[in-house]
């Protein structure tokens, strides 16, 4: 990943056309998150006893749930959750994994033996299973998947910054830093973290589906937001209990999981394409 | 190569110890009441301590800890505050339910990922090799407890033509345990018409658990495929008029095999994360439905069990790959 920048990868983004979509999707996203309540219809939290369970229609346009609720409003909401949830494991978890990773690859020797060893023992760890782990302990909540997931999320990262410390800590400009009398934290902090940041922007792009994957299933299993948030991973789970008859209750809000992964995977191909052009 | 896997098996036991520990801590440091999530909220004070010494939670933490490292060492993981069960034998109860519907899932993966990469790579550019492509990155974006209501919906409930959700209706007298897998169970029993149900019931939670490592494969097994075509002795074999199959097949991909198994290797892992979601969609009695209500119950003994055993599933998958890689390049071997 070394000399490609995040700005000559965005240029070559532009050019293909699935990462573009990808693009265009996580625009979306972003969007329906920002306007949410502008352009939602209704409001997501109402209940309305009457029109329950209202099929797709002129009036609720991808229905009602159980409770009445206007399905479509729900998942406008639902985006800032899964916004919000994405942007906050991606800057803990980048800060954990960049911090640890930096330090070890820039002094080496025990300090690195170590901290390399813990990554290990968090890297086998399945990554659903420690997230439900510590949910359940400290109670299910939204803050307590970005906790859970973020508490697994930062070893890709670290090892990641540790290989590219190394690369960077050999350059003439860090020995020079070095000569003119800088300490080891103004080095690692003015010298390293900058060349070390574009390659974790691109890596929490790839993995950045598979994180929201396992923030939904959170919500799905019972571990995450709680009712009557509009999560979408509760509302699948929701809406299962109203099959075969309310079948859009759980369709709809899986469709938008699936658009938002996708579009986050389509971008992270984009950029592996770029970077490891023999993977065409 | 000894002295290799002698390393590392070594080293996946301090792994597992790490996972052991701090699961460990989160389980019984962390805030959460178990037991009164057992007795409730109104529960007097002294049966809340009695509860307490019960189970051995009274105790300071080191105690604790070197108690329950010790029962480890013994083979005695506790009891499930649930079940009230050695928590071993829960897990080897409900473990045969998972591998059961794991295996024929990966069977499904490998396969159809497989044939579609391969398929997909001689195509090259064509039609058939971009629906290839979209359909594994969808396959790859999509939660799989959607897909599985997905596939309820649409196979059971619409049109019927299987079974919901279960392993075998409740009207279906089960075989006589005797292996714990059902299949095994059956045959032994002779009972084939409960092995038919069964069969019927496992397809659409194998589907579900299938279909992102068919993604998975099709995607490397294509990629790698590409890659060989490229080399020399493809246009070789091509030159010397071997026909177009042997070369793909014994030229081609016997060369590019290797990342398929390593990431099938991967999805041996992962294949029991997925099973948690699917289990709880399909209502499957294996082991990620019982993680997911020990978890669910602060069951605190069960969760650190759970959770070691499938680390040690996971790690010990991974010990796998890497031996194979080290068979088949000495270099790793020296590092």
């Amino acid at each position: 990943m070394g000399g490609l920048g995040v700005r000559s990868i965005w240029r070559q983004i532009i050019r293909n056309r699935l990462s573009t979509i990808g693009l265009t999707l996580i625009a979306l996203l972003v969007l329906t998150a920002i306007l949410a309540p502008h352009i939602a219809p209704y409001d997501p939290f109402k209940t309305d006893p009457i029109h329950k369970l209202e099929p797709p229609g002129q009036k609720n346009l991808l229905g009602s749930d159980a409770l009445g609720r206007d399905i479509l409003s729900r998942i406008l909401y639902g985006a800032r959750i899964s916004l919000w949830i994405a942007i906050l494991i991606m800057l803990i978890s980048g800060t954990i994994g960049t911090t640890i990773g930096i330090v070890s690859g820039y002094f080496g020797g025990l300090l690195e033996s170590i901290l390399m060893r813990i990554t290990d023992i968090f890297m086998a760890f399945p990554r659903l299973i420690l997230a439900m782990a510590i949910a359940a302990a400290i109670g299910p909540s939204l803050t307590n998947v970005v906790i859970a997931i973020s508490f697994s999320a930062w070893t890709t990262f670290a090892r990641l910054a540790r290989s590219r410390a190394l690369e960077v800590r050999q350059e003439d400009y860090v020995e020079a830093a070095r000569a003119t009398g800088a300490n080891d934290l103004r080095i690692l902090f003015v010298h390293i973290l900058p060349m070390v940041i574009s390659p974790i922007i691109i890596q929490g792009t790839i993995v950045m589906g598979g994180i929201i994957l396992t923030a939904a299933g959170l919500g799905f299993i019972g571990f995450g937001a709680q009712p009557p948030s509009p999560e979408w991973g509760l509302m699948v789970s929701d809406g299962r209990n109203f099959m075969p008859e309310g079948w859009w209750a759980s369709t709809f809000p899986g469709l938008a999981i699936m658009l938002t992964v996708l579009g986050f995977n389509l971008l992270g191909d984009g950029i592996r394409d770029i970077l490891d052009p023999r993977m065409r | 190569m000894l002295a290799y896997i002698v390393r590392r098996v070594a080293w996946m036991f301090v792994v597992l110890w790490g996972v052991m520990t701090i699961t460990f801590f989160i389980a019984r440091v962390i805030p959460a009441d178990p037991v009164g999530a057992i007795l409730g909220p109104n529960a007097p004070p002294e049966a809340i301590e009695q509860e307490r010494a019960r189970w051995g939670l009274d105790k300071p933490i080191h105690v604790q800890y070197i108690t329950y490292l010790w029962g480890v060492l013994h083979g005695d993981m506790g009891v499930s505050i649930r079940t009230r069960r050695p928590v071993l034998e829960d897990i080897l109860r409900f473990l045969p339910n998972t591998v059961e519907l794991a295996v024929v899932a990966l069977v499904i993966g490998v396969t159809m990922g497989i044939a579609l990469g391969i398929v997909s790579a001689v195509k090259n550019g064509h039609i058939i090799d971009h629906s290839g492509r979209i359909f594994a990155i969808i396959g790859l974006s999509m939660p799989a407890f959607w897909l599985g209501l997905l596939l309820l919906l649409l196979l059971y409930y619409k049109l019927g033509i299987l079974p919901g959700v279960g392993q075998i209706p409740y009207y279906v007298l089960r075989p006589p345990r005797a292996t714990g897998f059902l299949i095994l169970d059956c045959l032994i029993a002779g009972d084939f018409s409960a092995l038919w149900s069964y069969l019927l019931h496992l397809i659409m939670p194998a589907m579900t658990l299938g279909w992102i490592s068919t993604a998975a494969i099709t995607r490397i097994t294509r990629s790698s495929m590409l890659e060989v075509f490229q080399e020399e002795y493809i246009n070789t074999a091509r030159m010397k008029g071997l026909r177009e199959s042997i070369v793909i097949m014994k030229h081609a991909f016997k060369n590019a095999v290797i990342p398929t198994i390593t990431i099938i290797g991967i999805r041996i892992a992962s294949l029991l994360e997925g099973a948690v979601l699917t289990e709880t969609v399909f209502a499957w009695p294996g082991l990620g439905r019982y993680a997911t209500w020990s978890f669910l119950a602060l069951d605190f003994n069960a969760v650190v069990g759970v959770t070691v055993f499938i680390a040690f599933l996971y790690s010990f998958s991974n010990l796998i790959v890497d031996l194979l890689y080290a068979y088949l390049n000495p270099l790793i071997r020296y590092e």
